[in-house]
């Protein structure tokens, strides 16, 4: 299995000691500390502006684009977002003038921003779920070390981040991910065989939320935190009538070659071998498509059936099919595992995804609860259950909704979470060490080798960065250069490691970048 | 539920299917008790870390809108 693809995790954020502190504010504040972690670590500033020359938020993979004066105003991600002068005002201490990062790009290639009212970690690109699984929790270290910085900041309030879906008020925000697909695959076959994909797969990568209905109108339990805030089945919006398929058409790459398939519906994950699966059967349903092998059980009713199968924990309701058969969220799956295993190519990690993703839906038909160990909403419920027989609780007391907000909580000594992992009651297949590494490293096998690299070597000469491009500010030429990395598969280290160890400077660097034997190490 | 507690700890769990078909059954009292053991010591640590005064904190966490 080979396929570019990250992850992106908006946090949930509060000040507890300040709860009508601004979550911009607030969010902002994140991204500082983490700014002044680094700044303090390595002895310069790793901030740099985004470059929003090539994002195109309102073009739709269905080949339109939204007009400006259509959109919501959430939807015009490609403006830099200005901190308003009472937001300033509301920060304790500080001057109305001062700088208020709004965005990082980060060494390990990620970018580390305020988006909308929440932090947001955009991991880097990798090639493969072990990858991913891995950038995406050194995107929880990094949130992590800001809450440490903030909270050890004198005149701050200490803040908490979630890696969550909803506040189970009426609010939800989300944990994207993206997959690069040759642009020759026609979007409406993506979008056929991904819908009864995406509405099953829950089973194995639901967090689990206490609570039913977007504005958590009935007392329960179900699998995913996500599924009441979708409304559509196809569409470009990502913060109002949530669509299960979202057609946001920003390649970030390559545009006559790639599209980007923004997948919106997937809840935040702890659990390392839910979000593995999540990311690994997906990549592996995009190649069946892409080879014209994918199965198409068309649902009668793709959001109704998303909810049904979120709404029951026994896995054992059934959707109703288009041609009348009713099947349960399980039995999609299995018809998703038998195409792929039958197509799969034979390399290790596809072998691991398939064998998991095999074992685990055999142990979700027999035994949800032995499942406790590999999904989040099984582990979740397990412990919900507990506190229930133990208190005679019912599904409306308030203490199994702090369970169910405190399983994400990030802080290892307070996320429910994190103690389960401590206790050995979850599987891992990261180590710490190796989480910390990939906070500070990038990967090697794509551009955001390069990205990364540019910005831990040349910290004060890159002024700007984006997905695809770095900008140089070099004191020799009056004009920026803008290198573009157009390429998701270009820059890596086979291609760009000797020239980062053979260049003097950024001078020296630009000048080899764009004159050496390998001109476009990123075209 | 309680019964399957520690069951899946292990590197790769999906293989204990494979290789165990019929595990031999432990004297039912001992295993149990066991289990009910490590039930009530992890609600144990959980109440020692859940946030004081469920309700307040619960009412509390309200946030904007996102993605």
């Amino acid at each position: 299995m080979h396929r570019v693809m990250g992850t992106e995790t908006e946090y949930g954020i509060i000040a507890p000691g300040l709860l009508s502190a601004n979550p911009t504010l607030l969010s902002s504040q994140v991204v500082n500390a983490y700014a002044a972690t680094l700044r303090e670590g390595l002895g310069n500033l790793a901030g740099t502006r985004w470059d929003y020359t090539d994002e195109a938020p309102l073009a739709d993979a269905r080949g339109w684009r939204l007009d400006r004066s259509a959109a919501h105003p959430t939807q015009l991600t490609d403006e830099a977002p200005v901190l308003t002068a009472e937001q300033i005002a509301l920060e304790r201490g500080e001057p109305a003038d001062s700088a208020v990062l709004m965005n990082l790009v980060l060494n390990n290639g990620a970018r580390l921003y305020v988006d909308h009212a929440h932090p947001e970690y955009s991991s880097p690109e990798v090639t493969n779920p072990h990858d991913a699984v891995l950038w995406d929790r050194a995107g929880d270290h990094v949130a992590l070390t800001a809450m440490r910085r903030i909270a050890s900041t004198p005149g701050f309030s200490p803040v908490h981040l979630y890696k969550n879906n909803t506040d189970n008020k009426s609010v939800s925000y989300g944990s994207h991910e993206n997959y690069l697909v040759p642009r020759r695959v026609p979007f409406s076959q993506l979008a056929a065989s991904l819908i009864p994909f995406f509405v099953s797969r829950q089973v194995l990568c639901g967090s689990g939320r206490v609570g039913i209905g977007a504005l958590n109108q009935a007392p329960g339990y179900q699998i995913s935190q996500r599924a009441d805030f979708f409304e559509n089945e196809i569409g470009l919006e990502t913060t109002v009538r949530r669509p299960i398929i979202n057609t946001r058409d920003e390649p970030h790459a390559v545009a006559e070659k790639y599209r980007r398939l923004h997948v919106i519906i997937g809840d935040a994950n702890l659990n390392e071998v839910s979000n593995y699966l999540k990311l690994g059967t997906t990549a592996l349903v995009l190649s069946l498509i892409e080879h014209g092998l994918a199965p198409l059980p068309e649902l009668a009713d793709p959001v109704r059936a998303l909810q049904v199968i979120s709404h029951d924990p026994t896995l054992t309701a059934t959707v109703e099919l288009a041609d009348g058969r009713r099947l349960t969220g399980l039995n999609l799956q299995e018809i998703y595992f038998s195409a792929a295993s039958r197509a799969a190519d034979a390399d290790p990690q596809t072998a691991d995804v398939l064998r998991r993703w095999e074992g685990l839906l055999g142990t979700l038909r027999t035994d949800p609860s032995a499942a406790a160990g590999q999904v989040d909403w099984v582990a979740k419920l397990k412990v919900l259950q507990a506190y229930r027989d133990r208190d005679s609780l019912e599904w409306g007391d308030a203490r199994l909704g702090l369970i169910d907000l405190q399983y994400a909580d990030l802080r290892p000594d307070k996320g429910i979470y994190h103690r389960l992992a401590r206790r050995g009651d979850v599987e891992l297949l990261v180590g710490q060490a190796e989480v910390e590494r990939a906070a500070v490293e990038p990967p090697r096998d794509t551009r955001a080798y390069f990205r990364g690299k540019c910005i831990s070597t040349f910290p004060a000469q890159v002024v700007g960065a984006s997905w695809d491009s770095i900008i140089f500010e070099l004191p020799s030429q009056e004009r920026l250069q803008r290198v573009q990395t157009r390429e998701p598969l270009r820059g890596t280290a086979a291609l760009t490691e000797q020239l980062f160890e053979q260049a003097s400077d950024a001078e020296d660097f630009l000048a080899r970048l764009l004159s050496g034997p390998e001109p476009s190490v990123a075209p | 539920m309680a019964t399957q507690d520690h069951k899946n700890t292990g590197a790769q769990p999906e293989e204990q299917e494979d290789a165990q078909p019929e595990p031999l059954p432990a004297p039912a009292g001992a295993q149990e008790s066991a289990d009910t053991q490590g039930v009530d010591d992890l609600l144990d640590e959980i109440d020692g870390v859940l946030e004081s005064n469920a309700e307040e904190f619960v009412r509390g966490f309200v946030q904007k809108g996102g993605q």
